[in-house]
């Protein structure tokens, strides 16, 4: 399918350029959030098996097929156990496909994971970012080819993240991965990422786009109907970009999004989007357990049961898509329906039904049970008469006779579930207790749903111990344990999350109840509703309820630049107190405008009220002595505040802002305005033009308005004339 | 074919009236309507158009008793034994959606078609109704790209620099078979945020936005719709800015046909239950594949559980062959009338010389005098001795002396040229004296006004000060 051939010049340059370099990728085995709790307490995420295998090692092999040479994993939650597993596994020994690992303790997200690597310099030219629960076997060539030209035109084009069209129903994400819906802009031609929303910040109805996207783009597609695959195809300026930025954690929230906003620096992203291959992130239960099921119909071929794509047992495919490992106990009256796997050395007693699921090695079924789109890992014990429906069993589980799981519930290691216990829709039960919230101060952090942290070194360190005090502890925790999960069970059942049973639907294995479905697309007509009804008395022009909507947002603008302006006031100051270099004060106000989302417009203006406050504040006891204040001051930092003034435009804010500090909250300056402008000329802060455009501004406001332009219109002539005169 | 009378359309013109934008061109006697496009009322082009497409009953409303005078008279002159016109005055500066809401009760057909009067261009009216008729849409809106300034034709001089400026065309939404109209907003009027609704994208799951359309402020309405939307809101002024617009972003949660109205013009009356019932199998019938809004009012999975009433905005996207501009600047004045003697010359219905250029036969010319390709020449204007005129259209009866230079210029009716005078990107209106050695470039010059020896202006606009 991946015919290359080079027809012209520049495409067999960029081939020789593939050649040069080996092709490497950064695999984070950590996805930096809480999602597969409480199984991943005990174990990380990217060993969880997918279909009997662990997900690594899907990853792993689609690298290795799509010609990457070099592979560095980041592990930092569980890291020895994931190094472990690599070191037994045959991924060090491949020939043309060197494996290392990364480890860290303390990263708690993708952009620490990021600045890590970086510092590592191990990274030499493009890459590919991907996270060790990838599902894919899309070929990257083309998306290589592709992200390499764009790169040789356009020295910004630093990222190509890959794209899949998904189900054509306005709630494909929601039902089939779990995720939250996406919204893309792509510029249709160029195939540039304009706009990302992967999460509705507030439930707004509308998107709002800068009308400064139709200036440079004729046509800009708006999609719904995209997924993201978290594939992503970088420059090494992206580490750099994460090592200048140390604010940004998330690679979608942060990075994505920060270039996207930032019109400065003129970072682009593209995108590439597959359509015969298939790419998937396993994010959730819920995703768990759609590509679950893609693997066992195939989607992912050759990452599928039945084909040994690395050590996993000869599994063989029978009728009807049900898969059979070589030895499998299995009684005549057992029946297996279609789409199930049924691991290497598992028995099943009489008269059990299975359908839809995926069981492990080793594996003890009874008689008469029934298991319906579960997933149930290795030495799993069932009992007779136990019922399962659409849950996740993990590894030395114990389930007693009759015992119950109802839709969505997952059982981490070893639970032991007691005779006859049902256990309720949702719920978790694991031998560790739940976390008590304030273990995790740190989590509260990036706890905002999806990027928690694991990789505490608390909470990483458990399982180790575990290990070890097993024996002792097992005794004194089924004691107490043993009442939440039945006669004879061992387990804690872990109490909802924040959003109780309205969240655990959402990423659950089990399908979302009708209900709910309905109830999703009526969210999203409603929302509807709102943005509609204001419109309806008198939209002044096309757009919708500008008023309305925009009261808000203003109000919000104005205290987030409030707060921008104390902290940047808090910045200065320190930075004057603890002498702290130039470029670090630069560095700060740059994440401080990143993180309120302002202009450096209003970043000069912030800077120039710390200084002129920081001027008023220095004890004076003559307007005088004020004036000279200033003039130390700004004779001091101008190099700094020039950093900022980089057009007319900046320049014109300093004298608006000096206006109004004039006007409001500092009313000494309000007789030394003439002065402090001559100044601020005379160290060339400001250039004649902003003076003279400032003037002309003016010239149309209001009579009351104009207070200081007459100040200044002695000044403002002698400019004028200055300028004719140089004419 | 035989589109628009055959199909029960009603057509109704908009012609404005004394057009602020349009300052001196325009004046009492001479309403927008009347402006000179190639020495031809520019409203002649929009009558033509229909006329040619087999519409012959017509409204034409006019803003203001006096214009819709001069209007009613010019038409009944040129168009009798031809058009069936009705005249409708209306208060001036009641808005688009004003002067139909005035003329409320003499709309009767199953559908409007409103055609803006300033409209000079060759998309068959009859393709926008059958758009319509296609999709049972509430509104179908023309869309042009933005207008051909000759950037093909060779010789075409400069003025224009203007370039593309997203500002000045509209910010449009369309679903990928470009069919549909899911967003509409006028650049200009967008201050920073376009903003798109998220319903609609979800519903749609993907749409296209584009600078490069102009709503070419032709539309066909449902009239029933149309009325209701007239009299519920009374607030709305202009079919472009509120009408279309509230059209636009209801269409999956429409609010019409709520008082069953539109049932009694089916024949059939239905309420909204039925309605979504019948859905599947029309669907069946009508087309191939359902739209997006028939597929979001059946719900998820296609059950009725959740009913939604949903109406379509359609539009027709014309070719990009097809010339069309609207004549609502003084820039689009001197463009149209450039392009309609150039680029667009088929539209001017002139049969034009082997020099590419009208000359009327009663014209006289002196000596060494040359008029360039791409100019008309009216009838009775008399040019003296070694004058030269080049891309430019000069009127009837005017008196232009020698050594005088016309360039991409609009010279109207019974104007007076000095000689050696200099003229170029200029309109001169009508009974305009220029005395000698005048020099105008990028000037208009109000009718009646008098420029004295040896002036010279760049662009200016020159007027007599309005009486009281």
């Amino acid at each position: 399918m991946v015919a290359k051939k080079g027809g012209n010049r520049g495409g067999e340059d960029a081939e020789e350029e593939l050649k040069r370099e080996p092709l490497q990728a950064i695999l984070l085995a950590d996805s930096f959030a809480t999602k597969f709790r409480p199984i991943t307490l005990e174990r990380p995420k990217v060993l969880l098996p997918l279909v009997n295998v662990p997900m690594i090692d899907y990853t792993l092999a689609w690298l290795e097929s799509a010609g990457v040479e070099e592979v560095f994993v980041f592990c930092c939650a569980h890291s020895k156990q994931v190094m472990d597993y690599l070191k037994n596994s045959k991924w060090f020994a491949q020939p043309n496909f060197a494996v290392s690992t990364i480890e860290s303790h303390n990263s708690i997200s993708a952009g620490d994971a990021l600045r890590l690597i970086y510092e590592r310099h191990v990274i030499s030219g493009d890459f590919i970012l991907v996270t060790g629960d990838t599902v894919s076997n899309m070929p990257l060539t083309q998306a290589l080819k592709e992200h390499k030209e764009r790169r040789r035109k356009d020295n910004n084009a630093v990222m190509t993240i890959v794209i899949k069209q998904s189900k054509p129903s306005s709630i494909t994400n929601q039902s089939r991965l779990g995720t939250e819906e996406l919204f893309m802009a792509i510029d249709p031609d160029k195939k540039q990422l304009l706009y990302y929303e992967d999460k509705a910040d507030d439930h707004k109805g509308t998107i709002s786009l800068d009308k400064a996207l139709l200036m440079d783009n004729a046509s800009i597609s708006l999609h719904n109907d995209k997924q993201d695959c978290y594939i992503d195809i970088c420059s090494p300026e992206v580490l750099s970009l994460f090592t200048d930025n140390f604010d940004y954690q998330h690679l979608r929230r942060h990075f994505v999004k920060g270039l996207l906003l930032d019109d400065i620096m003129g970072y682009k992203i593209f995108t590439h989007e597959i359509h015969s291959s298939y790419a998937a992130r396993i994010d959730n239960y819920r995703s768990y357990d759609t590509i679950s099921k893609d693997i066992i119909q195939r989607w992912t071929y050759p990452l599928v049961p039945d084909v040994q794509f690395f050590g996993n047992c000869a599994t063989k495919l029978e009728r009807r898509g049900m898969y059979r490992a070589s030895e499998v106990g299995l009684s005549r009256s057992a029946q297996i329906g279609p789409f199930t796997v049924i691991g290497n050395g598992t028995s099943i007693g009489s008269n059990t039904e299975i359908s839809d699921s995926v069981v492990g090695e080793d594996c003890v079924i009874g008689s008469n049970v029934s298991i319906e789109g579960c997933y149930i890992w290795n030495n799993v014990t069932v009992e007779d008469g136990c019922k399962l429906k659409h849950a996740i069993v993990c590894d030395g589980v114990i389930m007693k006779s009759g015992a119950v799981l109802e839709p969505g519930a997952v059982l981490s290691f070893k639970v032991v579930v007691g005779q006859q216990f049902i256990v309720p829709a949702y719920s978790k039960v694991s031998l560790l207790q739940q976390p008590v919230k304030q273990d995790s101060d740190e989590e509260l952090e990036y706890a905002d749903n999806s990027s928690g942290i694991i990789g505490i070194p608390s909470i990483s360190s458990i399982p180790e111990k575990l290990n070890d005090q097993f024996s002792t502890k097992l005794s004194d925790s089924q004691r107490r344990a043993g009442s939440e999960v039945g006669d004879g069970g061992v387990g804690f059942i872990w109490s909802l999350g924040e959003g109780g049973h309205e969240e655990e639907w959402r990423h659950s294995v089990a399908p979302i109840p009708a209900d709910r479905l309905v109830e999703i697309i009526k969210t999203a007509t409603d929302a509807l509703e709102i943005s509609n009804q204001d419109g309806n008395f008198l939209p002044p022009s096309g757009e919708l309820e500008p008023d309305s909507v925009d009261n808000d947002s203003d109000e919000d603008a104005r205290d987030d630049y409030s707060y921008f302006e104390k902290e940047v006031e808090a910045t200065f100051l320190r930075a004057v107190h603890e002498n702290v270099k130039e470029d670090h004060i630069i560095l700060e106000v740059n994440s401080l405008r990143l993180s309120y989302n302002l202009t450096s417009t209003d970043c000069a203006g912030a800077l120039f009220y710390s200084m002129m406050k920081l001027a008023s504040d220095t004890p004076h006891d003559t307007p005088g002595e004020l004036v000279k204040n200033v003039a130390t001051v700004i004779t001091k930092w101008k190099k700094l505040l020039k950093d900022y003034l980089t057009s007319i435009d900046e320049e014109i804010e300093v004298i608006l802002k000096f206006e109004e500090m004039c006007l409001e909250s500092t009313k000494e300056y309000t007789p030394l305005f003439v002065q402090v402008l001559h100044l601020l000329y005379n160290e060339d802060v400001i250039q004649e033009k902003s003076i003279l455009d400032w003037a002309s501004e003016k010239e149309e406001a209001e009579e009351s308005d104009k207070l200081f332009l007459k100040q200044a219109e002695k000044f403002i002539q002698w400019l004028n004339e200055a300028s004719e005169e140089e004419d | 074919m035989e589109p628009a009378r055959g199909m029960d359309f009603q057509v109704v013109v908009l012609a404005g009236g004394f057009s602020k934008s349009l300052v001196p061109l325009v004046s009492k006697e001479v309403p927008k309507a009347l402006l000179p496009v190639a020495n031809r009322p520019v409203l002649s082009y929009v009558l033509n158009l229909l006329e040619q497409n087999n519409v012959t009953d017509l409204i034409v409303v006019v803003e203001g008793e006096t214009a819709a005078l001069s209007a009613s008279s010019w038409i009944s002159k040129t168009y009798i034994d031809r058009l069936h016109v009705e005249v409708a005055a209306v208060p001036e500066d009641v808005g688009t959606a004003g002067a139909l809401r005035a003329i409320d009760h003499r709309l009767t057909a199953k559908d409007i078609l409103v055609v803006s009067g300033d409209l000079v261009c060759d998309v068959p009216p009859g393709a926008v109704a059958a758009a319509h008729r296609r999709h049972d849409a509430v509104v179908t809106a023309l869309l042009c790209s933005a207008p051909v300034s000759g950037p093909s034709d060779s010789g075409s001089s400069g003025a224009k620099d203007k370039a593309k400026k997203p500002g000045r065309y509209n910010i449009i939404a369309l679903d990928p078979t470009k069919q549909f109209l899911l967003h509409i907003a006028a650049g200009a009027e967008v201050e920073k945020d376009i903003r798109v609704q998220k319903s609609i994208l979800r519903a749609v799951s993907q749409m296209e936005i584009r600078s490069d359309l102009m709503d070419a402020h032709m539309y066909a309405f449902k009239r029933s719709v149309l009325q209701d939307v007239l009299n519920q809101k009374e607030t709305f002024q202009s079919l472009r800015r509120d009408v279309l617009p509230y059209l636009v972003r209801s269409q999956l949660r429409s609010e019409l046909m709520s008082n069953g109205v539109q049932s009694d013009e089916n024949g059939n009356s239905k309420d909204a239950m039925q309605n979504s019932k019948i859905l599947p199998s029309q669907l069946l019938a009508n087309e191939s594949t359902p739209s997006f809004h028939e597929l979001y009012a059946l719900g998820p999975d296609g059950s009725a559980s959740i009913t939604r009433k949903t109406h379509k905005c359609c539009v027709y996207i014309a070719n990009k062959s097809n010339y069309c501009a609207r004549l609502n600047s003084i820039q689009a004045f001197s463009d149209i009338n450039r392009d309609v003697v150039g680029v667009a010359n088929h539209l001017s219905g002139y049969s034009f010389s082997a020099q590419n250029n009208i000359i009327h036969p009663s014209a006289v010319l002196g000596s060494k005098t040359t008029v360039g390709p791409q100019c008309v020449l009216g009838d009775g204007s008399q040019m003296g001795d070694k004058c030269s005129v080049k891309k430019s259209v000069i009127g009837r009866h005017c008196r232009i002396g020698s050594n005088v230079k016309v360039v991409s210029s609009v010279i109207m009716d019974h104007v007076t040229i000095g000689d050696g005078c200099s003229i170029q990107g200029s309109v001169i209106c009508s009974n305009v004296q220029l005395q000698e050695r005048v020099i105008l470039k990028d000037c208009q010059v109000g009718a009646g006004f008098v420029v004295t020896a040896g002036s010279e202006y760049k662009a200016e606009s020159l007027a007599k000060k309005e009486r009281p």
